[in-house]
């Protein structure tokens, strides 16, 4: 514990936001991952438990695509297209036998994969750590905000996430499209029997939740390390994110992904070695105060 | 609903009158069981199953402590390997520690699970399905972060190092390798009985009842929370008990035993097994040992095969082992009498 360090940093402008840029990237990428996770489980009803998986295949292909190519434009397209494809393939062949099977079924079609991706990751790219670098568009001189250091790639980051965040909400709220796959969340026999094909609207969803998970990855590829299994924490934290928002809830996503990465950035001042605890103990504070999460609805 | 209740009628009918008759049958099984376990190193110089045994000890007391939550009660815990981690731990701090003889460790091991699963459980049986999952998840990995960041009480990600002392007690020698296999086979066969006691008693039955229908239990008259606090705690220590027997098997504790693949493992081996026979964990902790050994043995990369065969289970089969089996030869009897 160094609550010195912490005490200090709240103290200082230049490093409040340092930390709060820091939390906010790591809070955009885990809310594109989570929304995505929220969003299979709003509609599917499937805890998509190799979501993580998918960001790890995002960061993988954008870096295979920035060194074939050298553009950072064409690199994350890859990295959201290719993990769009795969995440329809995968529902279509997979994910689509198990629905109404018991919940743990799912998990274990889903836990398989973990391993059989994270082996094929292996296989393909090799287990030793991997870096993209940061793309020479963005190799350019930090801002200084108040004293505080802000790459210009976190604004983008961030940038995009919002975007991406903005559009979902209005597309799922206002679209035709948004609004069938309402229908299917809520009643998917009806919007069967009114002529609707809803085997289309679930790979859809799947491949729409693959394709963020992907762009995460993407967006993390030029600052974080890749490496087989990088998955996992990123879909552990994740977890925490949708069910301290609320399962289902896209606002709340939003919401406990930026509470997440604040209290990650900050945690990290504070008590560096429990950092990971202290999310832990944020979640279950949440859930005992409040089982469905933050904006969760109530069971029906 | 009618096929529901001729159903419990059924098979309620037979644990009143047969149950004594049962239990007779049951313990006769056990002891058989244990002679035959314990009588493998007569017959063998092989460390190596030894020790494959041993693990299954371990591991199956884990996997069928489990078993009562998911497969009796309904309670998918994804944090259920804390209370395995705990006990290695617990065991471990203890006997470093305090230099107590072993029997006094081991009972304070379970009194310290018992008190931290009755604090975790009391918050978590609150919650439905993935809620429950989920925050048994969190408070084993807040556990997991508090061990790794206590690094000068746990040694960190180092785990606890330094091997565990063994002193002999009441002329058993643990630090003996055949004392130490028979008792953990010992422990295992006790384990698996008293699981099966708690299975097959009234409580046991209200535990399915829960896991059916739990409003209707609750309309019974049944304290549904008090009923799930306490298979929580029970399968806590059980599970604890496994904890134990690895942690004197490797002679330390590693954080990785209070790591959430733990918890996977232990929901893996169940499926693969079976969660609706009594014994199907226990199959399924064989397996899953039999099947890491080998592949590992001829690939490093062992997750694309067990991915294949979990897919397997499944997908192909759609129940574990144990529970296929069982269905196939009720299957067949039933065809029998038909003709």
């Amino acid at each position: 514990m160094d609550l010195d360090a912490l005490a200090g940093c709240l103290s200082s402008s230049a490093c409040l936001v340092t930390q709060t840029t820091s939390g906010f990237i790591i809070g955009m990428l885990l809310f594109l991952v989570a929304v995505g996770l929220t969003l299979i489980f709003g509609v599917l009803k499937v805890v998509n438990f190799s979501h993580g998986a998918f960001y790890m295949f995002g960061a993988y292909f954008a870096m295979t695509a920035y060194q074939l190519t050298g553009s950072f434009a064409l690199a994350m397209l890859a990295g959201a297209a290719g993990t769009a494809i795969l995440g329809l393939v995968f529902e279509r062949v997979f994910m689509s036998r198990v629905y109404g099977a018991d919940v743990l079924m799912q998990l274990l079609v889903c836990y398989a994969f973990v391993l059989i991706f994270d082996d094929v990751v292996r296989i393909i790219w090799g287990p030793e750590f991997k870096s993209m670098g940061m793309p020479s568009a963005f190799q350019v001189m930090p801002l200084f905000i108040a004293g505080g250091v802000v790459p210009p790639y976190y604004l983008l980051l961030i940038g995009v996430a919002l975007v991406a965040a903005i559009v979902l909400g209005i597309g799922l709220s206002r679209s035709r499209i948004g609004k069938v796959i309402r229908a299917a969340a809520h009643n998917p026999g009806m919007v069967s029997a009114l002529g609707i094909n809803t085997g289309l609207i679930y790979g859809g969803v799947f491949a729409l939740g693959g394709m963020l998970a992907g762009l995460a990855g993407a967006l993390a590829a030029p600052v974080r390390s890749l490496t087989p299994g990088m998955g996992f924490s990123v879909l552990i934290e994740s977890f925490i994110v949708t069910v301290i928002g609320g399962m289902g809830s896209i606002l709340g996503a939003l919401i406990g992904a930026l509470l997440l990465g604040l209290i990650r950035s900050f945690g990290s001042l504070g008590f560096p070695l429990f950092t990971e605890g202290l999310m832990y103990l944020f979640m279950v504070i949440v859930l005992v105060s409040k089982p469905t999460g933050l904006f969760g609805k109530e069971a029906a | 609903m009618t096929e529901l209740e001729a159903g419990r009628a059924q098979t309620l009918a037979p644990v009143r009158s047969g149950a004594a008759l049962q239990r007779y049958r049951d313990v006769l099984i056990a002891v058989v069981a244990f002679a035959v376990l314990a009588s493998l190193p007569l017959f063998t110089g092989s460390k190596a199953l030894l020790d494959f045994v041993i693990r299954c000890s371990a591991y199956g007391l884990f996997a069928t402590s489990l078993n009562l939550l998911v497969g009796y009660t309904g309670l998918t815990s994804f944090g259920h390997g804390m209370f395995f981690g705990l006990g290695a731990y617990g065991f471990g701090l203890i006997m470093q520690k305090l230099a107590v003889p072993i029997p006094v460790a081991f009972i304070a091991t379970l009194a310290i699970t018992a008190v931290v699963a009755a604090i975790i459980g009391a918050i978590c049986v609150r919650l439905k399905e993935i809620y429950f999952a989920f925050v048994t998840l969190a408070f084993q990995m807040l556990i997991h972060s508090t061990i790794l960041s206590w690094a000068s009480f746990t040694g960190g990600d180092q785990g606890l190092r330094g091997g565990i002392p063994r002193p002999a007690f009441l002329g058993i020698n643990l630090a003996n390798h055949v004392h130490l296999y028979i008792a953990s086979c010992a422990l295992l066969i006790l384990g698996l009985l008293a699981m099966r006691q708690i299975a097959q008693s009234p409580f046991g039955y209200t535990l399915r009842m829960i896991r059916d229908n739990a409003a209707r239990a609750s309309f019974l008259g049944i304290d549904v929370w008090r009923a799930k606090l306490t298979v929580f705690v029970l399968a806590a220590l059980f599970a604890s008990m496994g904890g134990m027997v690895m942690a004197l098997f490797v002679s330390g504790a590693y954080p990785e035993f209070a790591y959430w693949t733990i918890s996977g493992e232990g929901i893996f081996i169940n499926m693969l097994g079976g969660v609706s026979t009594f014994l199907g964990p226990m199959v399924g902790t064989v397996l899953l040992l039999l099947l890491n050994d080998t592949v590992t043995r001829f690939t490093e990369y062992h997750g694309i095969v067990l991915g294949v065969v979990i897919l397997f289970f499944a997908l192909g089969l759609r129940k574990g082992l144990l529970d296929f089996v069982s269905e196939w030869i009720s299957q067949r009897r039933d065809a029998g009498e038909g003709r």
